[in-house]
């Protein structure tokens, strides 16, 4: 088994990864068996906080998707969120036809907002979506085309930098105004809600919630390991040079739009899982995650975490996700505040992220790895 | 010897200074005092020799033949108190008091009457109905009254009390209104007032019994824009319940279509303009809003994702101005452009130094770093204002429309900004092109070391040619802010038509600015009735997308060596 040998070598050597799959075992095995301890205790964690962490542990899947195209192949994407999105409604329909006839209007066939706006079918879109390997087909397939027919015009004709971040921008900008509108079929401003099973497990069962957690950790691990096969194999090398620069790859005879679209691609596939394992755990999935703000967090996290080593992302989508959910609801009003600063601070003082700064500080202690242990 | 010699001239000066602005200040206050007695010497004090009040006097009289007379008398009179006298004796609110027969208008209010003076239009109080007499009038009088009032006001001075009387008179023709239209066609001078004049006369001959006149009449209307022209066409067209046509005669009935055929072009025709006027329009306020981004992220390279809230500062710079001279809204847009300007301008300097600098050839980073900053105002506003829309009044020189004629009107408030926006770009390009700074800019754009090397301090450079792309960004605000909601997401809604504006004109290309702004405004104003405002918006961004991906470098790329470094 060759690419499972590689794969060995690789992590033999990926210090930081070791110790967040490490990490990620511990939190995988412990908060479901934390979660099974009578609520009086002090260990406690309750259904809540367990589906938070699915959360950020989704946030963590689109960061790496990130990561991949922006720290390695240095294509700054403004409109990730548009890919993460897509993920979602694909579930988010895949969960909409589960409801069947225990909406409220009661129809079998159509989703309750098709009723409330006088439907007579379904659309032809919405077709197979009943079936979850069809849905989970989606998740997948439909992100992956837009980001291949986008990144085919895009690098064939050499857009790159900023004007590349721009339009993305304007892409997910475009997404979100269509699905913002009634008559696209996809429930326009209030989105996908009120959802009830998934594959036949109740939605607001505690037993699906740990389940649906535990499936993200799995996937999370198996997303890293995929990325850091990916960026250590020799196609990743190539990226990483079309990255630092690409008019020598493409002299040296590379076919740089091709490296680059094959990597956007797979990005964008990885946020589209992460949309689907978002969505369940959330239960809504509405136009206002396709807006240009939510693709520009991404980025944040990513360029917080440290970018260009897959574990930064998830410690950055992880870390600054805890501290949105704690400041939006200790101090509303801080919150902004302290992502405006966090942007301004981050890309002038800290330009490779919390990894770098723990990397300096481990090389100035000249200690072992006891930082990434305490703030992991 | 010297300091006193200086003291004593410049002692002297401000003297002459003082005695030349109190001689200023006395004829202010001299041409304000009499201003304030004119209308005052006029009305207060009721002069017997005055035509007005001896011939209105007499209405007090009980016979209705005299009463007809004196209207008679009115009428020739001239004053433009007649009118509405007679309005008011028409509708019976015409009274005298008992006691010195002063003639009053008199609305009842609860139990007593509310009366005015005729002549001085001034207000007498509540008495109650005990001491008024009513001025009676018979239904001879009534006719005559009306005759009157709108022979007055086809006379009037104002072309849109002429005109309002013109449509009263339309929707119930007799052969007296018709006399008085012929009469008054010869002595009209304004194009919209005649044309109705006309439509009137039109309308009313297509009811004669002569075939040759209704037909001459058919033809008078075609390409009349009143919606009454067009109804009463139709109407020639109509069938009954049998599907036979109510108009029996088959030429009335061509004639009739031709003109609704010509009625038809002539409105398709005022509803292009409007269309393409709308485009110029949204395209303005897309020219405003993106200018100040093409100077700095198409000269100088800096991705500035606070444009637009630099844009909202403006905005809010406004309806600050405007809290502080609640008194003066008509002028306060004249204090509130420079004030935008310094204050968006000041935040500016302030960004490129405080954090633009450390960035310079690092786009990314200075776009997540402005980005940052865009959330930082944005709170910041929230904080200091509320989270709320604020109120932004508009001066009456800027509300209302100019009504072209039936089809067609322009606001004006869109038409100041077209104005407004075609001003400041006129201007800035002369900055860029005429002055020392505009050259210093486009060198350090050009060539930053060799510009450094020549002498010009760049970071100076930097810091003032983003403060004047900042500055223009507030100028914008102040434009929105008459145009849209003042809030903390005002400037999101324009960022990313601005980057597209900028793009798809061409980076570093102010004329580039211009052509993409407006062909965006005007082709998503043509979309729009085919496909609906946000489709069209979609589809604008999709095409845009598209572009980019032909002409990586916009409509109007830069050439030669500026070209090399971008």
């Amino acid at each position: 088994m060759k690419p499972s040998g590689f794969l060995l070598s690789t992590l033999m050597h990926d210090r930081g990864g070791k110790i967040f799959l490490t990490l990620l075992t511990i939190v995988a095995v412990a908060v479901p068996l934390l979660n099974m301890l009578p609520e009086t205790s002090a260990m406690h964690v309750s259904t809540y906080t367990v589906t938070l962490l699915g959360k950020y542990l989704s946030f963590a899947i689109l960061a790496i998707a990130l990561d991949l195209v922006w720290g390695y192949c240095g294509i700054l994407s403004l409109g990730h969120g548009a890919f993460f999105a897509l993920g979602g409604y694909a579930m988010g329909m895949y969960l909409m036809r589960q409801i069947g006839d225990r909406g409220v209007y009661g129809d079998a066939e159509l989703p309750d907002f098709m009723v409330f706006l006088d439907w007579q079918s379904l659309p032809w879109y919405w077709y197979g979506f009943d079936q979850f390997w069809f849905a989970m087909l989606m998740v997948m397939l439909v992100p992956g085309i837009l980001a291949f027919l986008f990144g085919w015009f895009a690098f064939r004709s050499r857009v790159t930098g900023v004007y590349l971040s721009i339009i993305t921008q304007a892409l997910t900008y475009a997404l979100m105004l269509a699905f913002f509108r009634n008559e696209m079929g996809f429930g326009g401003n209030n989105g996908l809600t009120d959802f009830k099973d998934i594959l036949g497990f109740s939605l607001q069962q505690d037993s699906t919630r740990i389940a649906l957690f535990m499936v993200s950790t799995l996937v999370l691990a198996l997303v890293y390991l995929l990325a850091r096969f990916v960026v250590n194999s020799k196609l990743g090398r190539v990226v990483v040079a079309v990255r630092d620069a690409e008019d020598r790859a493409r002299f040296i005879g590379y076919k740089v739009e091709s490296y680059k679209l094959w990597v956007f691609v797979l990005s964008a596939v990885l946020a589209g899982i992460a949309g689907a394992l978002y969505v369940p755990q959330v239960g809504i999935i509405n136009p206002g995650e396709f807006s240009p703000l939510n693709s520009i967090e991404l980025v944040v996290w990513v360029a917080i975490g440290g970018r260009g080593t897959l574990y930064g992302a998830v410690l950055g989508a992880v870390l600054v996700n805890y501290a949105k959910t704690y400041f939006t609801g200790a101090f509303p009003e801080i919150w902004l505040f302290a992502l405006g600063a966090l942007f301004v601070l981050v890309t002038i003082f800290l330009p490779r992220g919390l990894v770098g700064l723990l990397s300096k500080m481990k090389n100035k202690n000249n200690k072992t790895g006891s930082a990434h242990e305490t703030t992991g | 010897m010297l300091l006193r010699g200086n003291e004593s001239r410049t002692g002297l000066f401000f003297i002459n200074l003082n005695a030349k602005i109190m001689n200023i200040f006395s004829s202010i206050l001299l041409a304000f005092i009499f201003f304030l007695l004119n209308p005052l010497s006029l009305y207060a004090q009721p002069d017997a020799d005055d035509p007005f009040v001896v011939t209105i006097q007499q209405l007090t009289t009980k016979n209705f033949n005299k009463k007809s007379r004196i209207l008679q008398q009115l009428e020739q009179l001239g004053d433009p108190r007649v009118q509405p006298l007679l309005q008011h004796l028409l509708d019976g609110n015409l009274y005298y008091r008992k006691k010195d027969k002063l003639m009053v208008t008199a609305i009842k209010q609860d139990d007593e009457y509310l009366i005015t003076d005729v002549t001085t239009s001034e207000n007498l109080g509540s008495v109650s109905k005990r001491k008024l007499k009513k001025i009676g009038i018979n239904n001879t009088l009534r006719k005559q009254l009306r005759e009157a009032i709108a022979k007055l006001s086809l006379a009037h001075d104002d072309a849109a009390v002429r005109l309002a009387a013109v449509q009263q008179l339309t929707e119930n023709m007799t052969l007296d209104s018709v006399s008085l239209l012929r009469a008054r066609i010869k002595s009209e001078r304004d194009d919209g007032v005649s044309e109705a004049i006309h439509t009137a006369i039109a309308l009313f001959d297509m009811a004669s019994d002569d075939k040759a006149i209704r037909l001459q009449a058919i033809q008078a209307l075609a390409g009349s824009l009143q919606p009454i022209a067009n109804n009463r066409l139709n109407a020639l067209l109509a069938k009954d319940s049998q599907g036979q046509f109510v108009e029996p005669d088959k030429d009335i009935r061509l004639a009739a279509k031709t003109s609704l055929g010509e009625i038809e072009t002539r409105l398709k025709l005022y509803q292009f303009i409007e269309t393409v006027f709308f485009g110029i329009s949204l395209g303005s306020v897309l020219l405003l809003a993106a200018i100040g981004l093409a100077i700095t992220f198409g000269v100088m390279g800096v991705i500035n994702m606070a444009h637009g809230e630099l844009i909202m500062l403006g905005a809010y710079t406004t309806y600050v101005v405007q809290l502080l001279m609640p008194n003066y809204i008509e002028w306060s847009l004249f204090v509130a452009i420079p004030a935008a300007f310094l204050v968006s301008g000041l935040f500016g300097v302030l960004i490129e130094r405080g954090v633009i600098r450390f960035l310079y050839g690092r786009p990314l980073e200075t776009l997540l770093a402005t980005f940052g900053i865009s959330l930082l105002l944005q709170q910041l506003v929230r904080t200091v204002f509320s989270p709320l829309n604020r109120a932004v009044e508009t001066p009456i020189w800027m509300s209302g429309s100019w009504e072209i004629n039936g089809a067609l009107s322009l606001t004006y408030n869109r038409l100041y900004i077209v104005i407004f926006s075609l001003l400041v770009f006129a201007v800035l390009l002369l900055i860029m092109k005429r002055t020392s700074l505009g050259l210093q800019v486009r060198a350090v754009s050009q060539n930053r070391k060799m510009a450094k090397a020549m002498g010009i301090r760049t970071g100076w450079v930097d810091a003032l040619t983003f403060g004047l792309g900042a500055g223009i960004a507030g100028i914008a605000g102040v434009a929105l802010s008459q145009l849209t909601n003042v809030g903390p997401n005002l400037g999101q809604a324009y960022i990313i038509d601005s980057f597209m504006v900028v793009v798809f004109g061409g980076v570093g290309n102010l004329w580039g600015t211009l052509v993409g702004a407006m062909s965006l405004g005007v082709v998503n104003k043509f979309l729009e009735p085919w496909s609906g405002a946000v489709l069209a918006k979609i589809l604008v961004l999709v095409v845009i997308i598209l572009f980019i991906q032909k002409r990586p470098r916009g409509l109007f790329p830069q050439k030669g060596r500026a070209a090399e470094n971008s």
